[in-house]
């Protein structure tokens, strides 16, 4: 058996390279096609009735007269709407009218006659008194960790009061905070849905899923089929975020229509349903208490957070606070509210951006209050140890990402301290930095490679492509173990027949379809090695595959890829390889840090927030492709950047509609607003040598807090929550 | 999007033939970057869509004998930019730049710009245009002048307070070959019933061309405050069209606020402190200050008194040559 690593740093001719993406001239010229492009002969275009109201009890709803739009083939109940149940958010879907046009369809919907009692709506997931009020708080778990423990006759809760008091008492700075983050929504460009047909007994989904083999079983189970009668299928996804592991009901929806019409149907979400329903990040504020030594050294935390991830509470999770800066001595505690929306979904790095912005910020004012360098602060706390990280040498990590983090944004030159700087009219500048960590461990993943007499490479794996490389990367990796150039291996993702890969979630999939394919490329060489090196007439073990040859190493003598390929004889070569989760290999680990700082400026009369200048520095084990990889981190600063300043769910506090449902009112970052962004790859030997890690989530972590910290540095007033509108800006500023 | 019938007329006689008397049942298409969501979302649901695009005469820039610019009401607004005779009303330049978005500008038209529906999501939502759910509820982008009626929405218009300011007037086409022109600053209304729409025209009357007067020495400016780059409506905006003697003494003024309140807002309170005063950053602070003297926000919209104050205050200086000190 192969022994699988990665080549020397100096050795590779194609991982590491900034390979352009496969896909991105099909994507570029629409030659791709994305789920939403998806459509089949006679297929019927199926459009639902979301509920109107935020919390309701349905007293009737009667599709008559929809069944008798012209048009309309077929219309569905969703079980959860009928009379005498209660909905407890606005956008649920209620029923759907399967129409041979989107205007059928639409009129069908117009045409049901739904009736319901509403019943009382909470929605002020900022205001805890309000949510206690009305009934609607929960326990959300909470720890204690001090460096003293209680005596035998202690009582132990009077024990934690007055160990952190005391701690508190005897800390040289104290700060006292409120933060927060408003819950958002995923937003996908492509909503959620699909396109479904059944042929002879099986069904083939089309559907813009993040999980592609995982999903055929979610069709089978409400269905009454098995997995092996379901094809998924997804080339392209137009975001996902998280919110897009499932079939959900109305893709099952989709695909019973379409077995009682006989007739393929086509079901994505409207816009207002894909934001009011198919995803949002929990929301969460914090009360805390800090006290530090000397040096900005926390010396105790103590906190109560509460938020909601909906319906049913929830909400950001105790178990992350405080964020990497986390002293000996703290007390988290969390207080779930439930909403009148629905429930949240994973969305990039569950739970940490939430607590980055509810913890660092609170860092930062520590900074502020000593009148220190928000980076020595920083840095102090992580000389000190008190850091929690998923990367096993976080602090030395974090340092020197900090120290060239602080150099691409000339951190010395335009440090000022908190509120200090010189104002040029109206406008105030600022710098602002967090710290994030994350898993990123490698998925399951199976692949298939053929290599075939004549050459030819070709792999199948049930992964995908959120847009992030997965296609080029595995590539790259074939091309890599083969000597081969990029053009010269054909990569098949996107079909939940081909042998099953993880779902693309929580950093996973470059791990993933990384172990599977090297092991399977490596595997196949041991092979050719053996067959050449009776050709050659040399030991197998001397031999490499490099430049479109099978050569002996450090010798001229050689044979042709494709003449190595012909000694297979008539047959090609298949090799099928494996990955479980959690295998310990040198192709992959998990655990990174990850240092982002921002320069802002602030208009102090409009309370308008440009950034100017933000980096990142991240580590993610080896890099594959530079250039996906930084492309992946660009777009998580851009995302952070718009939840920092302008992305926000806003509820009718009356209603509790969703008013802002519609791309036209969420706002969003634009390019006029992203400023220049820099990316530093921190990839030294250390790093490299741990092998892949996946980076999807922790880049988009740091954003929030970072900027937000800026935004503290510009004015000396913390704006304590998060977007930063102008509205917050201006009530922060007059408060002060 | 509910069935309609289209029509596609090639004069200004057949456009007001086609549009009915009665309220809803008629739309007119111009470039549709407004009408055309309305439509699919079924806030408006007309029986006939008449498409104005493919007639001759509403689509150029005309100079009158009289110094004036009749700007045809499908006139794209970035032909607007683009036009040389337009180089002496840079508030109405800087209003359409404000817009950020290639889309909007390439497809968007004079008349559809100014004849635009309230941004206000109650009403985009499908709850009517005077919703009573408004002033308790999510109305921090509403309205916090002229809001004691009915309506809270803001008129949306991002030129109309320009063209306000420089007193255009609209050439209004209707049966019986009747032509007026109304001044743009009497278009405006605030709605009192649900139906009733945003302006005086009639269902079968409509904006064929909009008239700037010569600028005679007049300088002008528009100042938008906006959360972010992208094509979000602003939060706050102002205009302002200066008459400035030798000495920089203010002769005349119009002082014109957009996005807060139900129509474009002539500040007569900005205009009488500027008038006979020479332009100074304190001036314009004042006349900021008086623009929003009788403000009355609602439950969330305060913080729009203090952007309705500085867009104006950043107008009149950037009308009369100053930096604003802001973005």
């Amino acid at each position: 058996m192969a022994e699988y690593t990665w080549p020397s740093r100096e050795a590779t001719a194609v991982i590491g390279k900034e390979v352009d993406r496969l896909d991105g001239m099909a994507k570029a010229t629409g030659a791709a096609k994305y789920t939403y492009d998806v459509n089949l002969k006679n297929q019927l275009i199926a459009v639902a009735l979301g509920c109107p109201h935020a919390h309701c009890k349905i007293t009737k709803l009667d599709v008559s007269a929809a069944e008798k739009t012209p048009g309309v083939v077929a219309v569905h109940i969703f079980e959860h709407a009928a009379v005498g149940r209660e909905v407890e958010w606005e956008g649920e879907l209620l029923a759907v009218v399967a129409a041979e046009s989107e205007a059928a369809a639409k009129a069908g919907v117009a045409a049901i006659k739904l009736e319901y009692d509403e019943l009382p709506v909470f929605v002020d997931d900022e205001d805890l008194a309000a949510a206690e009020k009305a009934g609607r708080t929960g326990k959300g778990g909470g720890k204690t960790e001090l460096e003293r423990e209680p005596g035998d006759d202690d009582d132990e809760d009077e024990f934690v009061e007055k160990e952190i008091a005391r701690l508190l008492k005897e800390s040289k700075y104290v700060v006292e905070g409120y933060y927060g983050i408003d819950a958002i929504t995923h937003c996908c460009l492509e909503p959620h849905g699909s396109t479904v047909e059944w042929k002879d007994g099986k069904l083939l989904a089309y559907l813009s899923t993040q999980n592609v083999s995982g999903t055929d079983e979610g069709f089978a189970n409400d269905l009454g089929i098995t997995s092996s009668d379901v094809e998924v299928k997804c080339d392209y996804i137009g975001g996902g975020f998280g919110s897009k592991f499932a079939p959900d009901y109305w893709g099952v929806a989709a695909a019973k229509i379409s077995k009682e019409t006989g007739r393929p149907i086509k079901f994505l979400l409207s816009r207002d349903q894909e934001l009011k329903i198919a995803g949002n990040r929990p929301s969460g504020y914090i009360n805390v208490k800090i006290g530090a030594d000397e040096n900005g050294v926390l010396t105790v935390w103590d906190s109560v957070h509460w938020g909601t991830a909906g319906y049913k509470g929830g909400g950001v999770s105790q178990t992350v606070m405080p964020y990497v800066i986390r002293p000996k001595n703290y007390r988290r505690i969390a207080t779930t509210v439930a909403t009148n929306t629905a429930q949240s979904r994973a969305w990039r790095a569950p739970n940490h951006p939430q607590a980055c912005a509810m913890s660092q910020t609170a860092i930062d004012d520590m900074a502020a209050k000593m009148g220190a360098n928000s980076y020595d602060v920083f840095a102090a706390n992580l000389r000190a140890g008190n850091v929690d990280s998923q990367h096993p040498d976080a602090a030395n990590v974090y340092l020197a990402e900090m120290e060239r983090c602080a150099e691409l944004i000339d951190w010395k030159a335009n440090w000022h301290p908190h509120g200090k700087g010189k104002a040029k009219g109206s406008i105030v500048d600022g710098l602002g930095m967090a710290l994030h960590t994350w898993g990123g461990t490698a998925n399951n993943s199976d692949c298939r490679l053929k290599v075939s007499p004549d050459g030819s490479v070709e792999a199948f794996c049930g992964s995908q492509d959120l847009g992030t490389g997965t296609r080029t990367v595995i590539a790259q990796v074939l091309a890599e173990t083969f000597g081969l150039g990029i053009d010269q291996v054909r990569v098949n993702i996107g079909s939940s027949k081909y042998p099953a890969s993880g779902a693309s979630g929580g950093s996973t999939t470059v791990g993933g379809v990384c172990e599977s394919h090297r092991r399977a490329g490596l595997d196949a060489l041991d092979k050719l090695f053996e067959l050449a090196a009776k050709e050659l007439g040399v030991d197998a073990a001397s031999l490499e595959a490099v430049g479109g040859k099978i050569r002996v190493k450090g010798s001229d003598k050689s044979i042709a890829w494709k003449k190595a390929c012909t000694l297979l004889g008539m047959k090609p070569l298949e090799i099928n390889a494996s990955y479980k989760r959690g295998d310990v290999s040198t192709l992959s680990s998990s655990g990174v840090c990850g240092v982002q700082m921002a320069h802002v400026e602030v208009d102090k009369e409009t309370g308008v927030i440009k950034v100017k200048k933000f980096v990142a520095v991240q580590d993610q084990g080896l890099v594959i492709n530079p250039k996906t990889c930084k492309s992946q981190i660009y777009g998580a600063m851009i995302m952070g950047i718009a939840a920092a300043l302008y992305e926000r769910r806003i509820t009718d506090p009356k209603s509790g509609a969703f008013v802002n449902a519609e791309l036209a009112d969420y706002k969003l970052a634009r390019l006029g607003d992203i400023g220049e962004l820099v990316v530093d790859l921190y990839e030294p030997e250390s790093e490299r040598q741990r092998g892949v890690i996946g980076n999807g989530e922790p880049p988009a972590i740091s954003p929030k807090a970072a900027i937000a910290n800026a935004v503290a540095n510009a004015l000396g007033v913390r704006v304590p929550v998060v977007p930063l509108t102008p509205k917050r800006v201006l009530d922060a500023l007059a408060k002060a | 999007m509910k069935a309609f019938e289209y029509a596609s007329p090639r004069t200004e006689a057949e456009v007001v033939q086609l549009l009915s008397a009665e309220p809803g049942k008629t739309e007119i298409l111009a470039g549709g970057t407004d009408l055309v969501g309305l439509m699919k979302k079924m806030i408006v649901t007309p029986d006939r869509v008449v498409n104005i695009m493919d007639v001759p005469t509403l689509k150029s820039i005309d100079e009158l004998p009289d110094g004036s610019v009749s700007i045809g009401a499908t006139v794209t607004l970035d032909d607007i930019l683009a036009h040389p005779y337009l180089d002496v009303y840079p508030a109405i330049k800087q209003a359409i730049r404000g817009i950020s978005s290639m889309q909007l500008q390439a497809q968007g038209t004079l008349g559809g710009e100014v004849c635009q529906r309230p941004r206000c999501w109650f009403y985009r939502n499908g709850d009517g245009l005077l919703s009573q759910g408004v002033a308790e509820g999510a109305n921090e982008f509403h309205a916090i002048l002229g809001n004691s009626g009915p309506a809270k929405f803001v008129n949306s218009s991002r030129i109309a307070p320009a063209l306000i300011a420089l007193d255009a007037q609209l050439r209004v086409l209707g049966p019986d070959d009747a032509e007026q022109f109304v001044p743009l600053a009497e278009f405006f209304r605030s709605p009192q019933r649900e139906g009733q729409r945003e302006h005086v025209l009639a269902p079968n009357q409509f904006v064929s061309h909009i008239v700037l007067p010569p600028i005679e020495g007049r300088t002008c400016a528009t100042y938008e405050v906006r959360h972010g780059e992208g094509p979000d409506y602003p939060l706050a905006a102002a205009a302002a069209a200066l008459r400035l003697n030798g000495f920089g003494i203010v002769q005349d003024a119009n002082v014109v606020l957009g996005q807060v309140a139900p129509m474009p807002w002539i500040s007569q309170e900005a205009i009488a402190v500027l008038r006979g005063r020479k332009v100074d950053v304190a001036l314009a602070e004042a006349a900021g200050e008086a623009a929003v003297s009788r403000a009355t926000p609602l439950s969330q919209n305060e913080y729009k008194v203090q952007l309705a104050k500085v867009a104006v205050k950043r107008a009149i200086l950037l009308a009369a040559g100053y930096e604003t000190g802001g973005f």
